[in-house]
């Protein structure tokens, strides 16, 4: 205890601002913390939270799921079929995204999305029909987080879907993800018109296998080098894709044309990939998967390996506490919206995507992609100041995505529950928005935060772990 | 020789590594120095520099530093120089970028201010506790000005500080000064030899004042928080306040002030002060005096405990409390007039007027005996610490806001049973920026048509904001007597009545 008098007084003032100012005034330094209550005055957390703070246990937990997020190294392996590669994937079993949720509870999109997968399957013949199947229990929802997969919106994946394989070579395991289907109207947003079933089909039997044999040409593709690369020429690999997708194609072109791929699927390939700007999306957030996956199941750990939308709910999980959800109610984006859109037509926040932002890019590179801050009303300096933020909830930077607006920091990686709840900072997420009734598609974008609560009973169960 | 240092998962580009690289080599007793991300191109080009042979267990992932010179000492030196600034993450957007965030928590304050050393905490009484446990589990020592936090709270909290090494002042304490920085409700005082350890904040800020009068200075002034010497607590604050003082080589004589203590925390107080190494003057206010030992210095009223300690500080040992004659004002009083009514602002000034003036009623008594009825109606001799629950709830402090105060006084004015009316009026930091232009129309208009004395003190030093003699002079003005500490305007008030009665 010498340090209080062996060292000058230095004040961290929490309350009275005048007691601060009293300190300097007399020619001692204070610094102003900007308090508010934590966890939104719910003081039994924040007693909770407090024996938590520098809790030796949980840093060590958290040094060692940072530690594997950072050495995991996901490589594009190939392209699936889900049935035959998702862990757990049952034959009558629909994956979606967000945590777990029963179809009378489902959002528009989500619902029209799993008619769109029943027609998609022939399991039933008409929509009607589907609905009524969807309804009768027969066919089982479980979350993508549950399968080691991820969708984008509704994250629709059904059996006979083309999936990406991820594979992390360091921890040995992998991650999944649907295809992206473009734009317009896709089942993503809960279309389920026949163009979107044929698009599908097509999907499942023209671009999986021709990809297939791309990618064999191509044997490893590593994901993190192309996602870094992403950052330096403006995509933060959630909301802005356009230069990850064009890194893509100029990967994939020279290996489609070497490879046994008929000319003619080579030539539609490629000529859909190129006309879809967000293509790389679904691998973006495999990659994620896989290298917050690698950093599960660490006891004690408070770090967040999930963020994930249903569109009714927020839904987070914490390395430490294995397979519990923690849910609040998914906020409405207050984003900017496409003419003849407002906030009214808006599905509440919805998707997997948010996994990019709990591996440290998407809003949480949005420094790296100032095009983006743009689209959703900001400065560049907003960027800055996002991605700069989220340096204060967070436990590492990912040294292996820089972003030069910062001189080349890494991107704030690796989130910890118990500095979120602390501060209020609440983790950035660029999200797309979905319309609230199914197949109308995206009707804007924006910045949204995830909710406190989600965060808020995190800490009182990683605490009541721990005791 | 060379030797390497591998740091797992840590990226910097390749610019930055270069410019690390050459000021590792500018280092004394570096022949050649790099750090280089471990892909497979720069272990070869490491080889071909004559930085390694064997292939060092490293991933591309990896930030790999290589140094070579002829001895080990400066090389393990110039890989330590190459982790830390390592360390420093590179942060601000080159011309300006966004402004800093204000920190939002301990933590990310500590990360701004790594050289903090005292988390000031005074948020709500509820929300007070967890700051305090987060401050001490990041390695700061604690002022809880907060009050109403639970006794197992501050209990829970003073085990884990004496665990780690660190000092919790508080809950519940108003004042300290440390390295001559008013902390809380403070005077503004010159540093000195005195170092204090308060229970109470008012009788802290009492005994700092009169030192500064009288030429002294304080090393410092820990504050324990008034339940610190409660039995199920154990002074473990005062304790560790005694043992930082004594080895403070800048302390020349410890001042210790407290209500009464129970006997089991005042045997142990008195022992470890006994153990000091330097005079300690214990002020246990309105307790009986206790045997002395050979370095401890009883006395009765702040006043003598601040006067003991200048003489002590200064190498002489104390002169016995001087009973100096008091002048009596001449006032015509009416023969109804008797009574003395105190209104306190500082508790612990309310309790030191209790234990002088023993027939007096308080709602703070010395004696239980005298505990008033009705807090807000005063009979005979009455006492008031206006700064009790009772009247603090929902209102600002006395100290802050004089209105509760001012309406006591006109009742008790108009009361014609009362001679009397004594106060304080405590200055510096925390306090109201002008209580003498606060009280004055009052004073005035309680005097208006009959006889009164006004006697009070002022508490407080030229160098507070509002200004010791400014006060002073305008409260002279309006007929208030005053005296140099409490404890004489005690005295004063008390030979007023005695000619009364």
């Amino acid at each position: 205890m010498s340090a209080l008098f062996a060292t000058p007084l230095s004040v961290l003032n929490v309350g009275l601002a005048s007691f601060a100012e009293a300190i300097v005034q007399r020619g001692g330094a204070a610094t102003r913390i900007e308090w508010a209550p934590p966890a939104n005055g719910d003081a039994r957390v924040g007693a909770a939270l407090a024996k938590l703070v520098n809790d030796q246990r949980v840093e060590a937990a958290n040094a060692q799921a940072a530690d594997r997020y950072l050495a995991a190294q996901p490589r594009l392996e190939g392209v699936g079929v889900a049935r035959e590669v998702l862990p757990g994937m049952g034959e009558r079993m629909i994956l979606h995204a967000g945590p777990p949720i029963a179809w009378e509870r489902m959002c528009g999109p989500m619902k029209g999305a799993i008619v769109g997968a029943i027609l998609y399957e022939g399991w039933a013949g008409d929509a009607e029909r589907a609905r009524a199947m969807a309804q009768s229990g027969e066919i089982a929802f479980e979350p993508c987080h549950h399968h080691s997969a991820v969708g984008p919106m509704a994250g629709i994946i059904s059996p006979s879907m083309p999936v990406w394989m991820v594979v992390n070579p360091t921890h040995g395991n992998r991650a999944f993800s649907n295809l992206n289907e473009g734009l317009g109207k896709v089942l993503r947003f809960g279309a389920n018109s026949p163009e979107v079933i044929s698009r599908l089909k097509w999907m499942e039997k023209t671009l999986a296998p021709t990809l297939r044999a791309g990618l064999e040409v191509l044997k490893d593709l590593d994901i993190k080098p192309l996602m870094a690369q992403a950052l330096h020429m403006g995509d933060e690999v959630h909301n802005r894709n356009v230069a990850a997708s064009s890194l893509l194609i100029k990967r994939l072109v020279p290996a489609l044309l070497r490879s046994s791929a008929p000319a003619q699927d080579v030539a539609s390939v490629i000529e859909f990939i190129a006309g879809n700007d967000h293509f790389f999306l679904n691998i973006s957030m495999a990659a994620c998967k896989a290298m917050l996956d690698a950093a599960q199941g660490v006891p004690g750990s408070s770090m967040l390996t999930v963020m994930a939308r249903n569109g009714v709910e927020f839904g987070i999980r914490l390395s430490g506490l294995g397979e519990r959800w923690f849910t609040a109610p998914a906020p409405v984006v207050n984003g900017l919206y496409f003419p003849n859109q407002s906030i009214k037509d808006a599905a509440p926040d919805l998707g997997d995507s948010a996994i990019t932002e709990t591996a440290g890019v998407g809003g949480f590179a949005m420094a790296a992609a100032p095009a983006i801050v743009k689209f959703v009303g900001g400065s560049s300096q907003d960027a800055l100041a996002n991605t700069l933020a989220m340096t204060h909830i967070t436990l590492r930077r990912n040294g292996a995505f820089t972003l030069p607006a910062l001189d080349f920091a890494g991107t704030p990686a690796c989130i910890d529950a118990r500095r979120v709840v602390d501060t209020g900072i609440l983790p950035v997420i660029n999200t797309g928005i979905a319309h609230k009734e199914p197949g109308i598609g995206q009707i804007g974008a924006g910045v949204t935060r995830a909710p406190l609560a989600c965060f808020t009973q995190a800490i009182a169960a990683l605490a009541s772990e721990l005791k | 020789m060379y030797i390497h240092k591998v740091v797992a998962n840590l990226y910097r580009d390749s610019v930055s590594l270069m410019q690390l690289s050459a000021s590792l080599a500018k280092l004394p007793g570096v022949e050649q120095a790099s750090a280089v991300m471990a892909t497979p191109a720069n272990l070869d080009l490491l080889k071909d520099a004559g930085l390694m042979d064997d292939a060092v267990p490293a991933s591309p992932n990896d930030l790999l530093i290589a140094v070579r010179g002829r001895s080990a000492a400066p090389l393990e030196a110039a890989i330590a120089a190459a982790v830390s600034a390592l360390d420093k993450p590179p942060e601000r957007p080159a011309g300006g970028g966004p402004a800093a965030q204000p920190p939002r928590s301990l933590q990310m304050g500590l990360a701004q201010t790594p050289e903090a050393n005292l988390a000031l905490i005074s948020v709500p009484g509820e929300y007070a506790a967890a700051e305090a446990m987060k401050a001490l589990r990041l390695g700061l020592n604690v002022m809880l000005f907060s009050d109403n936090v639970a006794l197992s709270d501050e209990i829970s909290l003073k085990k884990y500080s004496r665990e780690k090494g660190l000092l919790v002042m508080g809950p519940d304490c108003g004042t300290a000064i440390i390295d001559g920085i008013p902390l809380g409700f403070a005077n503004a005082v010159r540093r000195g030899a005195i170092g204090v350890v308060g229970a109470s904040g008012t009788g802290t800020q009492q005994v700092t004042s009169l030192v500064h009068r009288r030429g002294a200075g304080i090393s410092h002034a820990i504050g324990t928080g008034g339940h610190d010497l409660h039995q199920d607590v154990g002074g473990i604050s005062m304790l560790q306040g005694l043992k930082l003082l004594s080895r403070d080589p800048e302390t020349k004589a410890i001042v210790l002030i407290s209500k009464p203590p129970s006997p089991s925390v005042a045997k142990e107080v008195l022992a470890a002060a006994r153990r000091a190494g330097k005079p300690v003057v214990v002020n246990f206010v309105g307790a009986a005096q206790e045997a002395a030992g050979e370095n401890l210095y009883p006395v009765k009223t702040l006043e003598e405990a601040a006067v003991a300690a200048v003489a002590l500080a200064a190498g002489r040992r104390p002169a016995r409390a001087s009973t100096s004659k008091v002048t009596l004002p001449r006032i015509a009083f009416k023969k109804s007039q008797r009574y003395i009514r105190g209104l306190y602002s500082g508790g612990t000034f309310c309790y030191e007027a209790s234990y002088l003036l023993d027939d007096a009623w308080s709602n703070t008594p010395v004696n239980p005996a005298r505990k008033i009825k009705d807090v807000w109606k005063s009979q005979g001799h009455t006492l008031v610490d206006l700064g009790d629950d009772v009247f603090t709830r929902g209102r600002p402090h006395p100290m802050m806001d004089h209105r509760l105060r001012n309406e006591r006084l006109l009742e008790e004015a108009a009361d014609p049973e009362v001679a009397v009316i004594l106060f304080d009026v405590v200055l510096g930091y925390g306090s109201h920026p002008d209580p003498a232009a606060e009280m004055i129309p009052t004073l005035l208009k309680a005097k208006k048509g009959r006889a009164l004395a006004f006697v009070a003190s002022v508490c407080g030093t030229d160098e507070d904001p509002q200004g010791l003699a400014r006060q002073e002079a305008a409260l002279r003005e309006a007929g208030v007597l005053l005296a140099e500490s409490n404890a004489r305007a005690v005295m004063l008030a008390a030979a007023i009545a005695k000619r009364l009665a």
